[in-house]
This record gives C-alpha cells, sequence and structure tokens, in this order.
C-alpha cells in the first residue's frame, strides 16, 4: 500500500473514531464520569505499544534506551492505575446495601441521563 | 507474526475498549467494561511482544514491573477524596510516555535524510508539543490538588504574553521539525518549551476550576496518543487515542457550561481574581440571618417526608460522607424519603461527588443529578445543604451583577425548609455572597459539618 493511501485510511479511522467516541461517551450518565475518567486514563495507557516498540528494538543507542525504559515505566505505571482504580470505584457503585438486598425490586437500570 | 495478524489482533483490542465504554452507561455492567477493557490491553501487549521489530524483552519487562508495581500500589491505596490528583497523575504519565516515544522516534528515523515524510514529522511534532504540555500541566494540577502548592490562582502582569511566546517558541521549533529540519536540538526546544507553557499554563487556574483542567488534560493526552499512532502507524492508537480525546472535550465542554463559562475564560480568567470585586458591590442588600440548634434541626429532619441532601466540596473536606449517609440510614428507618443532589461540579473533577458518596455506600439510585433534583424540590420538606455554596446561590438566577449570573444551580429553595451546614458566615471559596442565607426559609447551623451531623445523628436517636 502506498503511503499516501495508507494516510488516507488512518485520517478515515480517526475521524470514525471521533464519531464513535462522541457518541459513545454522550451516553455515560454524570454518575459514572469519575470513573469515565479514570477509565479513559487507563485506555490512553495504550502508548505502552509506543514505548514498547522503542524499548524492543535490538539495535539502539543510550539515548534511546533511557527514552524507552522511561517511556515503559511511564506507560506501564499509566495502565496498572488506571484499571484499578477504575474498577474500585466501579465496585462502589451498587443498587442497595447488601443488607437490604432483599428489598431490591430490580426495576430500572438507575438514573436516566 | 505477520503484520496482517498483528493489526488484526489490535483490532479485537480496540473492540474491548469500545465495549468498555459502552459497559460505562450502565452502573450494574460498568465493572465488567473495565475487565473487558482490561484484557483487552493485555492482549495489544502481548502482541506488541509477539512483532518481529521486538527483540530485547528483559528491558521491556523490568521497566513494566516498576511501572505497574508503582501504579498498582498507588491505586489501591488512593483515598476517593484524592482521586481528582490521582487522575491528574496518570494523565500525566501517559502524556509524558507519548512525548518520549515521539523523542525517541524523531531521534531514530531523523539522521537519514529524507526519510522523515511529512505527515510523520507532523505526528511527532502534535504527539511531542501535546504529550509534553500534558505531562507538565498535569504534574502542576496535581501539585495543586495534593497541596504541594498554593490552589489559588497565580498571576503576574503580562502572564498571557508570556505564554503565548513561550507557546510560539515550540510550535516554531515543531513547524521546523514537520517542515524537514532535522535537526536534534529542534526537538529539545519543542519539548522544553511545551513543558514549560503546560506549567504556566495551568498555574494561574484556580482550585474550583479544576474540573475543566483535569478533563482537558485527559483531552490532551488522548490527542497526544493518537497522534503517537499516525508516527507509528498503529490503528490501535489512533482509536484508542482519539476515544479518549472525544471523551475528555465532551467532559471539558459539559463541566464549563455547569459552571456557565465559556473555556477561555477558565483557562485566561483565573476566576478568584475578579470576583472579589464583584461580590463587593452585590453585598449587603442584607436581611437577617436564621441560626438553629442541632436539636431544632433534628426535629425538622425526623418529620419530614422527603429530605434532600446538597453535597459539596466542603463535605469531601470534612470528610463527612460517611456520617451524612449514617445520618440518611436513621432518617431512613423513621421512614423519611431520602435523595441526594449532586450538581455537575461538586468537587474537583466530574462526578466525583457521586464516587465519594457510593464510597460510603449510598445506593447510587438514590443520586439524582440536577435536572432530576431540581423536579423534585418542590415536594421536598427539607433541603439539607452540607458545605456548598456557590452551586446553590440564587443570584445565578436573578442577579446579573453576580460574578456566577447564569450558571445553571440547584434550586434548594424550592423546598419548604432548607437546612444549611456551614463553618462561619465567611463568603466561600469565591467570596461570594450567597442571599440564600437570608432568605425566610433558610436557618443555619454553624459548625464543623462533621461535628454537625454528628450532633444531628445523636439528636435523631433520641426522639
Amino acid at each position: 500500500m502506498s503511503h499516501g493511501l495508507l494516510l488516507v485510511f488512518e485520517l478515515t479511522i480517526l475521524v470514525l473514531a471521533i464519531f464513535l467516541g462522541f457518541e459513545v461517551i454522550s451516553k455515560v450518565p454524570t454518575l459514572l464520569h469519575t470513573p469515565l475518567m479514570s477509565g479513559t486514563n487507563a485506555i490512553h495507557g495504550i502508548v505502552i505499544v509506543g514505548a514498547m516498540l522503542v524499548m524492543g528494538q535490538g539495535d539502539k543507542d543510550t539515548l534511546t534506551w533511557v527514552l524507552g525504559f522511561i517511556a515503559v515505566i511511564l506507560a506501564s505505571a499509566n495502565v496498572v492505575g488506571g484499571f484499578v482504580v477504575t474498577d474500585r470505584m466501579l465496585e462502589m457503585f451498587k443498587r442497595r446495601r447488601p443488607e437490604r438486598a432483599a428489598k431490591d425490586d430490580d426495576q430500572s437500570a438507575g438514573p436516566q441521563p | 507474526m505477520s503484520r496482517t495478524t498483528t493489526d488484526f489482533l489490535y483490532l479485537v483490542t480496540i473492540v474491548t475498549f469500545i465495549l468498555a465504554l459502552r459497559f460505562l452507561s450502565r452502573p450494574d455492567k460498568a465493572r465488567l467494561g473495565n475487565w473487558i477493557g482490561a484484557a483487552g490491553m493485555l492482549l495489544a501487549i502481548g502482541v506488541t511482544f509477539a512483532q518481529s521489530e521486538v527483540v530485547s524483552y528483559w528491558e521491556i519487562i523490568v521497566g513494566m514491573v516498576i511501572g505497574g508495581g508503582f501504579g498498582a500500589v498507588a491505586a489501591r491505596r488512593v483515598k476517593m477524596t484524592a482521586m481528582p490528583q490521582m487522575v491528574a497523575l496518570f494523565n500525566g504519565v501517559g502524556g509524558g510516555a507519548a512525548a518520549l516515544v515521539s523523542w525517541a522516534e524523531f531521534h531514530n528515523r531523523a539522521p537519514d535524510p529524507g526519510s522523515l515524510k511529512v505527515d510523520i514529522g507532523i505526528a511527532i511534532m502534535l504527539s511531542a508539543l501535546i504529550g509534553a504540555i500534558s505531562f507538565a500541566g498535569s504534574m502542576v494540577a496535581f501539585a495543586k490538588l495534593q497541596e504541594l502548592i498554593q490552589g489559588r490562582p497565580i498571576t503576574y502582569p503580562g502572564q498571557q504574553v508570556v505564554n503565548a511566546l513561550v507557546l510560539g517558541v515550540a510550535l516554531a521549533a515543531g513547524i521546523a521539525i514537520a517542515a524537514g529540519a532535522e535537526e536534534q536540538w529542534l526537538m529539545w526546544v519543542l519539548l522544553a518549551g511545551a513543558a514549560i507553557f503546560g506549567v504556566l499554563f495551568v498555574l494561574p487556574i484556580g482550585g474550583a476550576d479544576m474540573p475543566v483542567v483535569i478533563s482537558l488534560l485527559n483531552a490532551f493526552t488522548g490527542l497526544a496518543a493518537a497522534a503517537t499512532g499516525f508516527e507509528l502507524e498503529n490503528n490501535v492508537l489512533i482509536v484508542a487515542g482519539m476515544l479518549v480525546g472525544a471523551s475528555g472535550t465532551l467532559l471539558t465542554l459539559l463541566m464549563s457550561r455547569a459552571m456557565n463559562r465559556s473555556i477561555a475564560n477558565v483557562l485566561f480568567g483565573a476566576f478568584g481574581q475578579v470576583s472579589t470585586e464583584a461580590a463587593a458591590a452585590v453585598a449587603g442588600d442584607g436581611g437577617t440571618v436564621r441560626s438553629a440548634t442541632a436539636d431544632d434541626v433534628a426535629v425538622m429532619l425526623a418529620y419530614a417526608h422527603k429530605v434532600v441532601f446538597v453535597p459539596g466540596y466542603g463535605l469531601a473536606v470534612a470528610q463527612a460522607q460517611h456520617d451524612v449517609r449514617q445520618l440518611a440510614d436513621l432518617l431512613e428507618e423513621k421512614g423519611v424519603e431520602i435523595s441526594y443532589a449532586i450538581h455537575p461540579v461538586a468537587g474537583r473533577m466530574p462526578g466525583h461527588m457521586n464516587v465519594l458518596l457510593a464510597e460510603a455506600n449510598v445506593p447510587y439510585p438514590q443520586l439524582k443529578e440536577m435536572d432530576e433534583a431540581n423536579s423534585e424540590f418542590g415536594r421536598t420538606d427539607v433541603a439539607l445543604v452540607v458545605g456548598a455554596n456557590d452551586v446553590v446561590n440564587p443570584d445565578a438566577r436573578s442577579n446579573e451583577g453576580s460574578p456566577i449570573y447564569g450558571m445553571p444551580i440547584l434550586n434548594v429553595d424550592g423546598a419548604q425548609a432548607v437546612v444549611v451546614l456551614k463553618r462561619s458566615m465567611n463568603p466561600g471559596f469565591a467570596g461570594i455572597e450567597n442571599p440564600l442565607f437570608y432568605n425566610p426559609k433558610t436557618v443555619m447551623l454553624f459548625g464543623d459539618a462533621k461535628e454537625s451531623i454528628s450532633k444531628l445523628i445523636e439528636d435523631v436517636k433520641g426522639l
């Protein structure tokens, strides 16, 4: 594939991702905006792929080594921290306290946006 | 592994990320979604290890253990009240990683003349620029929220000019890179300029505006990751980065709309400075303030049909969310209907107050968004305002001279009676007078929020 054609494909994907992003995110209730933020935080930890590609090269000079190593550390802190903290938060969102679970009449799925 | 297989598996990761966000629209499914996203991330990491370009494993693994270990410990230990600075920190490291990757790419590709295509050059420049701004800005936001530096706006004359100059220098270096000037020092200027700009642009922003700033920095890191995707010709980075970019942008818009201010005004307005003068003009149209004892308030609450709690950031500062929930439980046992009215900017990041109350075991169906809450105040007997001020200030509706005029608020004065828990009559953070306190429907319960709630619990028990 020519470079120009690849670029156009990438831009197409980018534009579709923008629309998809707005569509999906606008359905998230304000109740969950903090987990949304920390969850998307974890997702941008995907730069770890870039950091790994830099660090994984066989033949690299010292600067590349140092930059890649720091980038891997930062990105993996981002990934692990992001998912763990989001899980901790989401665990807390319960419909009822456990001792009242019996009263739970399982109606609507929470506040309407 | 062939490029086709790799890219196909990256597509699976993309799908898991979209599902993770999709599941966030339902509180009962959200946790599962987060796990799906994490599994997708793990897949992407595994696929990257299997790529033929990646030959040295142990260095990556050591880095991952260090970074991942730090991330896991920090994420397990952080208090829910400290969540905004945690998110700022993770934002910053993500942006920093994107900037470093771009630096390394430029360093490795630039030496061969003509090897750097224009679009790759632009991607490298954007990723380095936005990533470095996000890194430095997030660190300042972290320091402010953690109270390592003062949270009030830090301003000096000519600030805007200095900021513009610094950004201009960084941009010029970036444009030179994109235009094909393959000099390493240009990258240093770009990164240094962007980092300094990041610091300068967050420093003048006050604590109450942090929800907007954190959302914006979140969007920045997403965009930096997407730009890194263009530079590495990697779809998963482009899509994931852009999803985060869209999310951050949307939250930024929501937050500034909830404060009825343009984003430009938040970023360049240094709110705390302006409002003190304007407030002085508004203050003093007086009336009397009625104060009540905990006994009186306990009786009001216990014999009400419906009580709405209106928590503000003051509740989080006083760490009173667990006490509030205890009081709510007691009232519920007495047959009082309970709900919580949550203003979008109650807290230091979007949705922060919901998390704090969920942590205190408040069932989420009781947490009402602003519009829903406002429709309920008409049939509410008592609205109990704990540590909130500007978000219940009726001046936002009626007083055109008020600095917060036009901001959507919780109409607590629609309730039969309003109880305001407040330390003293000093105006709040922004220094704006609040006529709600002089409303004949309102009684004030002075004192530390946590102590006042404890007293109320005792008194309600005694009834």
